[in-house]
């Protein structure tokens, strides 16, 4: 396999995700709308519920908006990831991705391609968010906006990852419901996004502890320090540990053998 | 025009970093610790703290900075400290419970308010000796003197008043009523306008001082923030003119005010109960003094952004800074 096959084939995944992306301008719209009727929202209801405490990376008091900006940016990282796992599942049904998994490209490649394709169009969404935040009070230092993205393609992979390893497993559209309930919200309620850990801490240990062992938690601090221009070393390297443990089963998961196996299964 | 701001910073910080054999520092008067913090104003890191007597409450500079005044409340006395040294060298008769107080720019004649009696007592630096006692109303706090010299002016939280005391004669001339329970006064640097805050009122008064009327009432509204708990405390005139500042108390905000038009152009969260405040010597950064968090908040004057907040002891009350 040459390389130019390799980025013809990228090159092809990545612009079917882009007028995927670009056709579905509603789905844009849920992207940002999600995460702003939070940050609107939901945080004024709990501005003041929020312990005044400072922790890092911030150096100084902040508002609960500002606290969660990094987590509501991951989530949004979290919904596009599922989302498009939900799209492999409608792909499958609808037969395209049987065209491209025929592909003579190797099957690890295509889906490392899927995902940076995700990213990619994650990361936008991302910015997008940042700068209507900036209109509502958010202001983390102009640089901390560069330094977040090698964080946010980093998240944006793990997420990904995770949602084409879930979508390898998911047979049927309607399961997607299931991700939504056993997957999405758990990770997204169980985490550092919407409240810091020492105040979980205070109303239930264990939950603190099942908090500590969500990727999802080591994704957002990743963020939220990155966003500071400071690097968290160990939720950089919990962050990376997952993406490729995630990658590796999602590319097994696509192996063709197990795909030609389960076929006739299905029928 | 951001831009140009943000290079000058960076030029301005790589000076501060390169120029500073002698750190300049603020002191941190800490209320139920009794102590005094200091804080280094270039690593922003509380680098001694010093035991001082009872209470700490209002602190002040000599005008040649090399002395601190601190009001030591319960062991009614205000103590003075060499700053060379770091060392208490005297404690000043200043009649019960000192709280506040004012140095005239002779840098010889203190004005402070004795809370429990309804005093002013004025003491000479120099000599240690009380040259008067006003009475005024009742539990005087906020105290001022005027830039040239000639007025001296008192808070009395409960009375409601600014009391006008003549520094020649030491005579209570006039006052002014205010809204309730005013806690500081800040006289303009060119003396012609003083600054009120009413802690109960929720309000700060601009008086004019050759006529001792109050021209403007400036009012507070925080979004999410009960009335109740808007209580000014602290005022700082920035020394461009541009800006007041306003300590609010248990809002935990400090109001940035347009001191020409004086419109409310912004709060910035603080640490819990702003009281008291402070400029860098370089006037870049303000400092607060935050309570019942036991921080000091750092401002950024250029931007108007909160930078930083600082552990020091408990319930911080007065701070000064010294180049």
């Amino acid at each position: 396999m040459n390389l130019n096959t390799c980025l013809y084939a990228f090159n092809g995944v990545v612009k079917r995700e882009f007028w995927r992306f670009i056709q579905q301008r509603s789905r844009f719209l849920s992207a940002l709308v999600r995460p702003l009727l939070w940050l609107v929202v939901f945080a004024a209801g709990f501005r003041a519920a929020l312990g005044v405490a400072i922790i890092p990376p911030y150096q100084t008091y902040i508002t609960y908006e500002t606290y969660i900006a990094p987590g509501l940016c991951c989530m949004i990282l979290l919904f596009n990831g599922m989302q498009s796992s939900l799209s492999m599942v409608y792909d499958r049904e609808m037969g395209s991705m049987k065209v491209l998994l025929m592909s003579p490209v190797p099957r690890s490649w295509l889906l490392v391609s899927k995902l940076l394709a995700i990213a990619l169009i994650s990361i936008l969404q991302v910015y997008a968010f940042l700068g209507l935040a900036w209109l509502a009070g958010v202001e983390p230092p102009l640089w901390g906006l560069v330094t977040v993205l090698p964080a946010l393609v980093l998240v944006a992979l793990l997420l990904g990852a995770i949602g084409l390893f879930l979508s390898a497993r998911i047979r049927q559209l309607e399961n997607f419901a299931g991700v939504m309930n056993f997957v999405i919200f758990p990770m997204f309620f169980l985490s550092s996004a919407l409240y810091p850990l020492w105040k979980m801490r205070e109303s239930s240990e264990w939950l603190y502890w099942v908090c500590q062992y969500n990727p999802f938690t080591h994704a957002v601090e990743l963020v939220r320090f990155a966003l500071y221009q400071q690097l968290n070393l160990p939720a950089l390297a919990i962050t990376l540990g997952c993406t490729v443990l995630f990658t590796l089963l999602a590319i097994l998961s696509f192996n063709p053998e197990r795909t030609v196996r389960a076929a006739p299964a299905r029928g | 025009m951001k831009r140009s701001r943000f290079v000058m910073s960076l030029l301005a910080g790589a000076l501060a970093a390169a120029g500073t054999a002698h750190a300049s520092v603020a002191y941190i008067s800490n209320e139920k610790d009794d102590t005094l913090s200091v804080l280094d104003l270039n690593s922003w890191q509380v680098v001694e703290t010093i035991e001082v007597g009872e209470r700490p409450r209002g602190i002040a500079l000599s005008k040649d900075g090399s002395k601190l005044y601190i009001c030591a409340s319960d062991s009614d006395t205000v103590q003075v400290m060499d700053l060379a040294t770091r060392r208490i060298i005297a404690n000043l008769p200043s009649g019960a419970d000192p709280e506040q107080f004012a140095l005239h720019p002779d840098n010889r004649k203190l004005y402070i308010s004795n809370e429990d009696d309804a005093l002013v007592t004025v003491v000479d630096t120099q000599t240690h000796e009380v040259l008067a006692q006003i009475e005024v109303g009742v539990e005087p706090e906020g105290m001022a003197v005027s830039p040239d010299g000639r007025w001296a002016v008192n808070t009395s939280e409960t009375t409601n008043m600014l009391h006008w005391i003549d520094t020649q004669t030491h005579a209570l001339v006039d006052n002014t009523l205010v809204d309730q329970r005013p806690r500081h006064v800040e006289f303009r640097e060119d003396g012609q306008l003083l600054w009120a805050s009413a802690e109960i009122g929720g309000t700060v008064s601009v008086v004019d001082v050759p006529s001792r009327q109050i021209i403007k009432k400036l009012t507070f509204e925080i979004k999410g923030i009960h009335p109740d708990k808007i209580q000014p405390v602290g005022v700082k005139l920035s020394r461009d003119g541009r800006y007041a500042f306003v300590a609010l108390g248990p809002a935990n905000h400090v109001a940035v005010v347009d001191a020409n038009s004086y419109e409310v152009l912004d709060y910035l969260l603080v640490g819990r109960r702003v009281w008291h405040m402070a400029f860098t010597p370089d006037g870049r950064y303000l400092l607060t003094t935050n309570g019942v968090s036991g921080d000091v908040s750092v401002i950024n004057v250029d931007d108007l952004k909160v930078e930083r907040s600082i552990k020091v002891g408990r319930y911080p009350w007065g701070v000064v800074t010294t180049p």
